[in-house]
């Protein structure tokens, strides 16, 4: 295959202008084709659909120029609005979701990591035209699919770990029992744009909550096409939903909004992240920020994942019972 | 030449029989589909904001028709609902009550009596609602007693099969015998269009219970799907707006089933007025069949209070 920029009339008699038009040589043949390339509206993942923002706002991206696919691409501008809506989709999946098996949740995330594994090359040339090396990109693609294995195996089990039978004086057994919490509004890391939204949603949703986030918005074409894995990998339609668009003007609605259960949000802002911590105490939110968290901290197995994520993505419920009934 | 004065028209009460003769029972015009979902659409795609929107919410509590009908309805629920419909929201008094409580007949004397002195009226389903298909007598029986345990309104249903298969004589008589044994109880006729199939039905139903007696007349009883759409009840405010064009009587419309949320009360509104006019903005002639949907109209009254989204959990779901 080889590429040229310049203008040309294909064989119909189409002119394109600026449109990229691949002339393809089948060697075996000795045939040259012409033909236009199709480019992808790129949109956000709500509802196990891909959607445009309601206001029909976009943001411009550019591929890094190391990478073969170079181009300035539009981006949806998600609005106060898609948020919103974004939550009552998250809301009306979340109970059938916490409703599942756990054992069925750990498949369904597993089921994602093999979809990444298979894509795996495409998420590498996606980072690299984000701007990473490309030894830096098949190293962030390789452990956000350790991640989904990760908690694809801990789905079964973080009842076992996190429940108890407490000791109480008196004639009462007490149970403790983890329970998933509802909605998560999430802001993603902006630096590794695959690893980090991983990194943050897979424990929530493992949990049994659904979650509205936020995308990098430095290299949001990586996240639609995570979002393309997520829509391929049997998660129902509503628990995760993906916006893109600018931390500031979308970030300060999670604290607005009171379907919104929990927060996390990652972030070099350190005002913004305030001002969610800020906002969310009046309704009592359990917000959790991470500020200015270094790329190594994603990479490194004992912190950047574990039983604390888990234990952040649920609320204990306790349980008194008499003995002998 | 003799000079006219300018023609001053009294108004006067047009009698049965004009109501009936203008409008020919085998007459009703086609209902264009095509072009009745259409303008619908476009209807509902007005955006009302800020303080539009805040009295269009309040319009809409003030026409609601606060209901339940289920089989596991008890004297505790129905008095809870009634509490809410006086009140709409604990520690507002801006807010106005809603329309009226529509429960069964059992209930109307625990409404009645909860809602004492209040302007909340008691609408009462009856004629052995929600299917209708029980003998005249017993049907007539059960809307004399609603009225008898101090119904203000009595919701009534068609005969349905008779609809479809033509004996639209039958669907006519029983409506005049109900509206008879009403009494001074308002009379709403429920086409359940649902089950009607076409708009033309719809259509032809809307002027037989329109001729019939019927003060209102309602799309559904909420237990068939679809219940009440934009389409449905456009087709059916054009029923009425024609009968208003022939004879000057206001009948009045309710959709019911199917409006849940706040924005779909708002497009009802804009559809209303755009269709029969201000006259009609008012709960005497235009009813919202509901139980969800206060809710979420009070959840968007609060969010324009206070600039939050509300969370449903935080609203009594009674």
């Amino acid at each position: 295959m080889k590429k040229t920029q310049e203008k040309q009339v294909n064989p119909a008699g189409f002119v394109r202008g600026g449109a990229e038009i691949v002339k393809a040589e089948r060697a075996e043949e000795n045939v040259v084709t012409h033909r236009l390339s199709i480019p992808k509206a790129w949109k956000m993942y709500v509802g196990g659909a891909f959607v445009r923002s309601e206001s029909g706002r976009y943001f411009q991206v550019v591929g890094a120029t190391e990478s073969a696919d170079a181009t300035t691409t539009n981006i949806p501008l998600a609005s106060r609005k898609d948020f919103r809506d974004a939550m009552g989709v998250a809301q009306a999946a979340q109970p059938k979701w916490a409703a599942r098996t756990a054992y069925n949740r750990g498949q369904i995330l597993y089921r994602l990591a093999e979809i990444l594994e298979a894509r795996s090359e495409e998420f590498v040339r996606s980072l690299v035209r984000g701007g990473a090396t490309e030894a830096e990109a098949a190293l962030e693609v390789a452990a956000a699919i350790d991640r989904s294995v990760y908690y694809a195996g801990f789905a079964d089990k973080l009842g076992a770990l996190l429940a108890s039978s407490n000791p109480v004086a008196g004639p009462h057994f007490a149970f403790t029992v983890p329970e998933p919490i509802g909605v998560f509004a999430v802001l993603a890391p902006q630096k590794l744009p695959l690893l980090g939204l991983v990194t943050t949603i897979l424990p929530l949703v493992c949990a049994g909550n659904t979650v509205v986030a936020i995308g990098s918005d430095l290299d949001p074409r990586t996240v639609i096409t995570f979002c393309e894995a997520l829509a391929t990998s049997d998660f129902p339609g509503g628990v995760i939903n993906v916006l893109t668009g600018r931390a500031k003007e979308l970030a300060p609605w999670f604290v607005k909004h009171r379907e919104v259960r929990a927060i996390e949000a990652y972030s070099d802002d350190a005002a913004l992240l305030t001002e969610l911590e800020r906002g969310s105490a009046d309704a009592v939110r359990r917000t959790k920020t991470h500020h200015a968290v270094a790329r190594e901290w994603f990479f490194d197995d004992r912190r950047g994942q574990g039983l604390g994520f888990l234990e952040r993505a649920v609320e204990h419920k306790s349980i008194w019972h008499p003995v002998g009934l | 030449m003799q000079s006219k004065s300018p023609a001053v028209v009294e108004p006067v009460e047009p009698s049965p029989a004009r109501r009936i003769g203008l409008f020919s029972l085998f007459s009703s015009p086609t209902v264009d589909a095509v072009a009745l979902e259409e303008r619908a659409a476009n209807l509902a795609k007005r955006s009302l904001k800020k303080e539009a929107k805040v009295a269009g919410l309040k319009l809409a509590i003030s026409m609601m028709d606060l209901t339940t009908l289920e089989g596991k309805d008890t004297v505790g629920k129905v008095e809870q609902l009634c509490r809410k419909a006086r009140r709409p929201m604990e520690g507002d008094g801006t807010l106005p009550s809603c329309a009226a409580i529509c429960v069964y007949p059992n209930f109307v004397t625990t409404a009645k009596k909860a809602l004492e002195g209040s302007t909340v009226k008691v609408a009462s389903v009856a004629t052995a609602f929600p299917s209708g298909l029980s003998p005249l007598p017993i049907k007539l029986e059960d809307v004399r007693r609603a009225v008898e345990f101090g119904a203000d309104e009595i919701d009534m249903v068609i005969d349905r099969g008779a609809m479809l298969s033509g004996d639209y004589a039958k669907v006519f008589d029983e409506i005049a015998r109900t509206k008879e044994a009403c009494g001074p109880a308002h009379l709403k006729v429920i086409l359940e269009t649902g089950e009607l199939g076409t708009y033309d039905v719809v259509r032809r139903a809307s002027d037989i219970a329109i001729a019939a007696g019927g003060d209102f007349i309602k799309t559904s009883t909420g237990k068939v799907q679809p219940a009440a759409t934009l389409p449905v009840t456009l087709a059916m405010l054009e029923a009425i707006r024609d009968h208003w064009y022939a004879t000057g009587v206001r009948i009045g419309m309710k959709p019911a089933g199917g409006v849940r949320t706040a924005k779909q009360s708002l497009q009802y509104l804009v559809m209303v007025k755009e269709t029969l006019g201000d006259a009609w903005l008012t709960p005497d002639l235009f009813r919202f069949g509901a139980s969800a949907l206060l809710n979420d109209v009070l959840m968007q009254l609060e969010k324009e209070r206070t600039g939050f989204y509300q969370a449903s959990a935080d609203f009594s779901k009674e």
